[in-house]
């Protein structure tokens, strides 16, 4: 199926959660802010939160050093 | 008329800086007039603006206040001494923002850091060799006081989490994260897109190592939330973190700060 990903069509795989397609971006869950359909999505509810077809997400990722 | 110590005092021809400090100020030692030391004996011209001052005298707040007033001009200035901004870290970026926030007059800061000055540390962070072992919050207000001692500097020793920023922060006109942990980085942004919602805020991410000046970019996120930084160069080994680079963050934070409080972002 296909999402919008910042901005950007992306095919991902059926049910796939924002935990695992972040993953898959090898990126770490823990430095990623994300926001699906408008919404900013909880760090706890990363694992269970399903993507739908069409789903718009915007991913903010972080580095570290301050 | 000319200037002494900001205030208009009236002027006529031959009149000496020795006139003015023994009429104004006897104790003076130093005096300044349009930028320049000079002498007891120098002869003044109009609209010359003079200095005198005794060394090592601290300015009264009266002084400061106009010191700032004429540098920022009144209108703005006032929104400057009327703000409060909270930062959290008090590392390489937020040491820096505090102090390019104290310099221009911020009148309440609220500093948030749980960690002690390290040696490796002042390869950036405004911190100094005989404060190694200092809490930063105490080191930082300490370096803040000697700028201006007339603003209000609040700390906060803790390790700040996801439910205890929107409590500390609540209050502040601009919240600006300086953590040093990716993950905090995260947890701050968050705060500011969930419980926190309308509240300014500036973030940082993406400023190790000596790459190009101007990749350093101030990036809007939402309404009066903005995000500083490369978004890429995490410290590493041989991309360490530098005070160049993290200088050019930390003002870039600064400044936005500053647009943010007199409402051009």
């Amino acid at each position: 199926m296909k999402i919008i990903c910042n901005g950007k069509e992306m095919a991902v795989r059926e049910g796939i959660s924002l935990e695992d397609l972040i993953m898959d971006l090898q990126l770490n869950p823990a430095m990623v802010v994300a926001e699906c359909d408008n919404r900013i999505v909880l760090r706890e509810e990363y694992a269970q939160k399903i993507l739908s077809e069409g789903a718009v997400l915007e991913l903010i990722r972080f580095v570290g050093g301050g | 008329m000319i200037q002494v110590n900001e205030h208009p005092y009236p002027y006529h021809v031959g009149m000496t800086i020795a006139d003015l400090v023994e009429q104004l100020k006897p104790a003076a030692d130093l005096f300044i007039v349009n930028g320049f030391p000079v002498s007891r004996e120098c002869t003044l011209g109009e609209g010359d603006s003079c200095w005198l001052i005794r060394r090592g005298e601290k300015p009264t707040a009266e002084e400061m206040e106009r010191l700032l007033y004429a540098r920022h001009t009144p209108g703005v200035h006032e929104r400057i001494r009327r703000a409060s901004v909270g930062i959290m870290g008090l590392g390489g970026l937020g040491s820096m923002v505090a102090l390019a926030l104290a310099r221009i007059g911020v009148g309440r800061l609220l500093l948030a850091d749980f960690d002690v000055v390290e040696p490796s540390n002042l390869n950036r962070q405004n911190y100094f060799v005989d404060q190694v072992g200092l809490k930063k919050t105490e080191a930082l207000k300490s370096n803040l006081g000697r700028v201006n001692p007339y603003l209000t500097v609040d700390v906060i020793d803790t390790v700040l989490t996801e439910q205890s920023i929107p409590t500390y922060f609540a209050e502040v006109d601009v919240l600006v994260e300086c953590f040093d942990s990716a993950e905090m980085k995260a947890v701050a942004m968050r705060c500011a897109l969930t419980s926190l919602k309308g509240k300014a805020f500036v973030g940082a991410s993406g400023l190790a190592g000596y790459g190009e000046n101007n990749s350093i970019l101030t990036s809007k996120i939402r309404e009066r939330v903005y995000l500083v930084g490369d978004r890429e160069t995490a410290a590493r080994p041989g991309e360490g973190l530098m005070a160049p680079r993290v200088g050019i963050a930390a003002h870039h934070q600064a400044n936005q700060v500053l647009r943010l409080l007199l409402d051009v972002a």
